[in-house]
């Protein structure tokens, strides 16, 4: 569903992304790590449109499309998601008013009718308990004032009102404790199915002790150096990254 | 074949209108009114139409409008009209008393002060001052002075007519009282209606105001609203001001607040092409509380200038000024905000904040808030942003499949909120709720049920 071919991206000039190539089938789990400034989150932001980063070389087919030929919107209702590092607050957008108009967005956009407010209601009801979420935060504005762990959870609360095809799941792991990285792992497994994929981006092993990956790939200094099945995580929890540096590409 | 022109000023303009109709103007109005008149048009030879030298108007310039040859009511036209016919509140369970002035004058002629419930009086500026002197005199002019605003001293020189409201002491106004400012003329016009409002001791009422214009001739306003609120009295006031893009709107608010009252006022700007609001608030006794709130969205050529005097003359009293605003293609505004504590307003609460958000690099906002404090003891700020939508949170709605026109939309709306909440009536609030959303999404250009289609 997504082949990425010679990446190339950079921000205010500088190149952040070196060439990177990859691609997810659906059904597949694909783990990306990688050390603090290697690129990781640029290559998420890429996916999912955002324009604070050029791409300068290198394309990128979602279901044969030229990804960059759609807007962050398109690629949304074409089924990508993004979720975010760092969810943002929208003071005076209430949760609901948000997920409904992205729910009916998203459903225009493949030409069906608006969903009733009973029916969204109750799906809003049912995904809510898949995440833990607490209802009361449902009726809030977006993430204002939601901690660190329950901007995360409302992250895969999105993700599972959406449905989407690909998810791209950026550091969802940081700054949650045990529990909360149990409740955000269930969520993604329960999401997962034939038909669609995920990547986890994370600087952690701990997090595929839950989500358990097909692929796991070390990103560094804007490119892949090293592919490789779950082992590889295991593999770089005991050693660090350090062994693969030196080699750069292997 | 040569063609001289003599610029004339503005201000003789009206010094000449003054002169030839004089007779008629103080015709009908009591001698302590004209003898008022006569003291405001010696203010306004001296002063004039505020320039942009002068500080207060400095991002207006009121002189270049009122140079226009508007017809000036001195006298109410006889337009009748049946106002179900071309008007009809949209909030039916709002259950207002709806009052009328067309073109600045009282349009119930027929019954020009009307008795509410508990010994309360609505009804015409001019017929109350023949009625009721003594409480007219005691308030009249006692709060918009001449001397300070040459804008005031015009409206006070031709005073004929404009909105009375009495309610007694102990007295509720249950229904909110709605008062709909029309102007409708086949040829441009300007209005100077003079209103008054004297709330006595802990009494309350509620006010909505409309203003709109039904016919498509430029209009001008300047119209000067004084308010006396006695001890213990709560008053809100509401107004949506929602004129086409061809009027000129100047108007002035004077409060003066006694020990303990309480004073709401909300001031939502839709269209109108130059708003000039003024919003004058003397704490005037201990424990007294002011909120005051704006909300301007404009867009294309449209020109608002907010300016608020807020003054703490004693302890205890808190105010909030919130005002914001949207700016799309070419508009231009101004916010200047001034609140001032005086020496012994200790343990004043006074805050002050102005956030724009500006769509294109061709708006222009200034914004100056200003704080002038002699007490030792008080809790105030200010504060203005001027800024763009915030990238972040539009791409963050992009990115869950929200169009970016959608999503700036949501993002707007949800910056208006925060004055629209304010709003005390409910059923008000949803309507202003609605048309606040309409007219960010460019569907606004009228009043829903207006027949008239002005804008």
């Amino acid at each position: 569903m997504l082949s990425i071919k010679n990446l190339h991206a950079s921000i205010e000039g500088k190149e952040i992304l070196k060439g990177i190539d990859l691609e997810v089938k659906p059904g597949e789990v694909h783990a990306i790590m990688g050390p603090n400034g290697s690129g990781k989150s640029t290559l998420a932001s890429v996916l999912a449109g955002r324009e604070l980063f050029e791409v300068t070389e290198g394309k990128v087919k979602y279901f044969g499309k030229d990804l960059f030929d759609l807007s962050p919107e398109e690629r949304a209702s074409e089924g990508i998601f993004l979720g975010f590092q760092y969810p943002i607050e929208i003071p005076g957008v209430s949760m609901v008013n948000f997920m409904k108009t992205a729910v009916n967005e998203q459903r225009k956009h493949k030409g069906l009718e608006p969903m009733s407010s009973s029916d969204f209601l109750k799906l809003m009801r049912e995904k809510k308990e898949l995440v833990e979420l607490d209802a009361a935060l449902a009726n809030r504005s977006v993430n204002e004032g939601f901690s660190g762990g329950e901007k995360k959870r409302n992250e895969i609360f999105q993700m599972a009102m959406l449905e989407p095809k690909l998810s791209i799941l950026d550091e969802t792991d940081s700054g949650l404790d045990i529990d909360a990285l149990r409740i955000v792992a269930n969520g993604v497994n329960k999401l997962k199915s034939a038909d669609n994929a995920t990547i986890v981006i994370t600087h952690y092993q701990r997090l595929l002790d839950y989500i358990v990956p097909d692929y796991v790939h070390v990103l560094y200094n804007g490119k892949i150096i090293k592919s490789g099945g779950k082992d590889l995580a295991l593999e770089l929890e005991e050693k660090g990254y350090d062994w693969l540096k030196k080699g750069e590409t292997v | 074949m040569s063609l001289e022109t003599v610029k004339i000023e503005t201000k003789d303009k009206f010094i000449e209108l003054y002169h030839e109709n004089q007779d008629l103007l103080k015709s009908d109005s009591p001698e302590y009114i004209n003898s008022i008149r006569e003291e405001a048009f010696n203010h306004f030879q001296k002063l004039g139409i505020p320039t942009k030298k002068n500080e207060q108007y400095k991002y207006t310039n009121l002189d270049q409008e009122f140079n226009n040859d508007y017809k000036t009511y001195i006298s109410p036209k006889n337009i009748k009209f049946q106002i179900e016919d071309i008007f009809k509140c949209d909030v039916p369970e709002l259950n207002t008393k709806v009052v009328l002035l067309l073109n600045g004058w009282y349009y119930d002629r027929e019954n020009l002060l009307e008795e509410l419930p508990g010994g309360a009086v609505i009804g015409s500026f001019q017929k109350a001052a023949q009625v009721y002197p003594d409480l007219i005199k005691k308030h009249f002019a006692q709060y918009a002075k001449s001397e300070k605003d040459g804008m005031v001293a015009l409206n006070t020189a031709f005073v004929k007519d404009g909105l009375f409201l009495y309610v007694p002491k102990g007295v509720t106004i249950e229904k909110p009282i709605q008062i709909i400012n029309i102007l409708m003329d086949e040829e441009s016009g300007l209005t100077q209606h003079r209103n008054l409002f004297i709330l006595e001791e802990n009494s309350e009422a509620s006010i909505v105001v409309c203003d709109h214009t039904l016919s498509t001739p430029n209009f001008l306003t300047n119209s000067v609203s004084e308010f006396f609120i006695d001890k213990n009295a709560r008053f809100d006031f509401s107004r949506m001001q929602n004129e086409h893009n061809g009027s000129k709107q100047v108007s002035h608010l004077y409060f003066q607040q006694e020990r303990d009252s309480k004073v709401n006022t909300n001031t939502i700007t839709l269209h109108g092409g130059l708003i000039r609001s003024n919003i004058n608030v003397l704490l005037n006794g201990e424990g007294c509380e002011n909120n005051t709130y704006g909300l301007y969205l404009t867009d294309k050529g449209q020109h608002i200038d907010n300016y608020v005097h807020m003054d703490h003359a004693y302890p205890n009293c808190t105010s909030n000024q919130l005002f914001k605003g949207v700016l799309d293609d070419f508009a231009t505004g101004a916010f200047n905000g001034k609140v001032l504590v005086r020496k012994d307003a200790q343990k004043t609460q006074a805050f002050q904040a102005n956030n724009n958000i500006l769509l294109t690099d061709d708006t222009d906002m200034n914004t100056k808030p200003q704080l002038e404090i002699y007490a030792d003891d008080v809790k105030c700020s200010h504060g203005a942003t001027v800024g763009q939508l915030d990238e972040d949170a539009l791409f963050y709605l992009r990115a869950r499949g929200i169009k970016k026109k959608e999503a700036k939309l949501l993002l707007m709306y949800a910056f208006a909120n925060d004055v629209i909440k304010a709003i005390k009536i409910p059923a008000l609030q949803e309507r202003i709720q609605d048309l606040v959303d309409k007219r960010l999404r460019g569907e606004l250009s009228r009043c829903n049920s207006c027949q008239m289609h002005c804008c």
